[in-house]
């Protein structure tokens, strides 16, 4: 199709149309250049330099030596890490969040209710939950530390303190926080399946756990392709909670983020080449990431047509 | 679940259905309240002595009750302005964001122009961006205009409205015939006409309830005005909350800063509350659709 020709072809009621179309995108588009474009051309700038914010970023020009550094920062590949462990979340989730739903999914009075119950903590402030459960997990006087030694008599982990069990808490903290929404969508995915076909399956002469594997779970898939990819996306920019828990970001840092150490390394320590580098490294691996889920979601991902 | 008892008598099974069903509401029902546990006790602690959180023995139950820590905190002027100043972003934001995001939505369902899909599809890969890789960049840019002194950092970037709510009305809007557009056409409506008069009052159902969940995301954020508010004064309710809890903590007065946190929350609440309906049906359309 040839530009000039088509040009040539619109009408007047089509030219303005056109003109009409343009303008009504034009705020979102101004906002697109203003906060996203330019910012990440900016980035990538100042990614290979080793500007601190104040000088001249071009005069620091680096090339790809943040980029080289990064992968000889032991930092960065824990933190890399603790981020990935915490993504262990992510099924526990899921398995939590389609084991309620389907529970949900009968016709019983006053569920309702409960579905309200287990959704206040996703539309609860962050900062407010988060200060919460450094409460709970709180060594000396935490609701679970109360309750294990009411319970046994002993003393229950140092659960903030510890490396290994900073790294459980936060993976309990952030499936309670996100519970809800796995439920509420495995609950719409389920009653999105028809009846007929459990009817046909039972006629058949499955039941339970054969249903469930060869009905439900591969019906209520793109829920879980949902899930996977927001849980990702959102996993690897995990920040508020460890800053208002662990505001040190652990013993020996075994609860930061790489948001946590970016944040750091950009308005702590100045670095903002290095951080930018950082944060660029970030947006690769979730592309990456998610574009595989994508490629790979045809061997897995089902629809009910 | 079932077997061939069951399919024989139909009588033994709708039994047998009903203590099922009683035995999966009581799992739900224990569930349910473990998840809103720490919320309850949060609300309880705001009502207790210090002395009483910190004592060795748990207990639920404040005792003696204490309900001046709630006058305590709104008698602080920080908490007042935290609110003040969070709802000074949300008005403008809500109202000029939810206009020129409808207004986008309309034209990227109905409307032809060129460069539709490039741009659509350069938005839709907004979506992926960390926030991250443009905080850095924008706290330069609000730095270098002189507006980290104030709260337009945190207004300006809504008011042109947001991606995800633009991708939500769009869908919206899909299942809206096109020939309304024709027939407006006919008519010799102006397209701001078509806009207002039509599709606006079409999607106003899909964007309240978009325009609730921006106010609580808005409410909540705490990331962008840690980093783009330099002024105590100006500081939006998150953070000042953020704050409570590191000054309070040193001498200990948890009950002050759980009735803080347990205020910063009743907003978000209520809303959910009164449109948990539309909010739960919203969430559910754009998980199961993709």
């Amino acid at each position: 199709m040839s530009k000039r020709n088509e040009k040539y072809k619109m009408s007047t009621a089509a030219r303005k149309e056109n003109r009409y179309g343009l303008a009504f995108v034009t705020p979102p588009f101004i906002g697109f250049c203003l906060f996203m474009a330019f910012p990440i051309v900016f980035a990538f700038i100042a990614s290979l330099t080793k500007w601190n914010g104040m000088n001249n970023m071009l005069d620091n020009f680096v090339g790809l030596r943040n980029y080289i550094k990064l992968f000889t920062d032991e930092k960065f590949w824990k933190v890399l890490l603790n981020t990935i462990i915490y993504m262990i979340g992510i099924p526990c989730g899921m398995i939590l969040g389609v084991v309620i739903a389907l529970g949900m999914n009968r016709k019983i009075r006053g569920i309702k209710v409960l579905r309200t119950m287990y959704y206040i903590p996703v539309i609860s402030s962050l900062v407010a939950v988060s200060i919460l459960w450094a409460w709970v997990f709180n060594y000396d006087y935490g609701l679970f530390n109360s309750i294990i030694k009411a319970v046994s008599g002993v003393h229950g982990p140092n659960w903030l303190g510890d490396e290994f069990w900073v790294k459980v808490s936060m993976i309990i903290f952030m499936t309670w926080k996100g519970l809800g929404t796995a439920i509420i969508l495995y609950l719409s995915g389920l009653q999105s399946i028809p009846r007929d076909y459990y009817e046909a399956a039972k006629i058949d002469g499955a039941s339970g756990w054969t249903l469930f594997k060869h009905i439900t779970w591969p019906l209520v898939s793109p829920v879980t392709f949902y899930l996977l990819i927001t849980g990702i996306i959102g996993g690897f920019q995990v920040f508020v909670e460890i800053v208002v828990m662990v505001p040190n970001g652990g013993l020996n840092y075994s609860a930061a983020t790489v948001v946590f150490y970016l944040y750091e390394k950009a308005f702590t320590n100045n670095q903002m080449g290095y951080a930018s580098a950082m944060a660029f490294v970030l947006a690769i691996i979730i592309f990456i990431v998610t574009a595989i889920n994508f490629v790979g979601q045809n061997k897995w991902v089902k629809t009910i047509d | 679940m079932a077997n061939k008892k069951d399919i024989q008598s139909s009588g033994g099974r709708y039994k047998k259905e009903r203590r099922m069903d009683a035995v999966v509401f009581v799992l739900l029902a224990i569930g349910a309240v473990a998840m809103v546990f720490p919320l309850i006790y949060m609300i309880c602690a705001s009502f207790m002595t210090r002395n009483q959180i910190l004592s060795a023995d748990f207990s639920l139950i404040p005792n003696p009750v204490k309900h001046g820590k709630y006058l305590e905190v709104l008698s602080k002027p920080e908490f007042i302005r935290g609110v003040r100043n969070t709802l000074l972003v949300e008005v403008p934001v809500l109202v000029v964001g939810a206009f020129t995001s409808s207004l986008a939505a309309f034209s990227f369902s109905k409307l032809r122009f060129k460069g539709k899909d490039a741009i659509f599809l350069g938005f839709l890969a907004t979506m992926m961006i960390p926030f991250a890789v443009v905080m850095i960049p924008q706290y330069v840019l609000f730095t270098r205009l002189g507006l980290t002194n104030n709260l337009l950092p945190l207004i300006l970037p809504g008011l042109f409205g947001n991606v995800s709510i633009i991708f939500f009305l769009r869908q919206n809007l899909t299942s809206v015939p096109y020939e309304f557009v024709e027939a407006a056409k006919i008519d010799g409506c102006g397209y701001f006409k078509m806009y207002y008069s039509i599709f606006l009052p079409l999607m106003k159902g899909a964007l309240m309830t978009q325009v609730i969940l921006w106010f609580m995301g808005i409410w909540n954020d705490y990331l962008a005005p840690t980093i783009f508010v330099s002024k105590d004064k100006w500081y939006t309710l998150q953070v000042v909350i953020r704050q409570f809890n590191a000054t309070y903590a040193v001498n200990s007065d948890y009950p002050l800063i759980m009735a803080a946190s347990v205020l910063s929350l009743i907003p978000t609440l209520l809303l959910f509350f009164f449109f948990q309906r539309y909010i739960i049906e919203s969430l559910a359309i754009s998980g199961v659709k993709g």
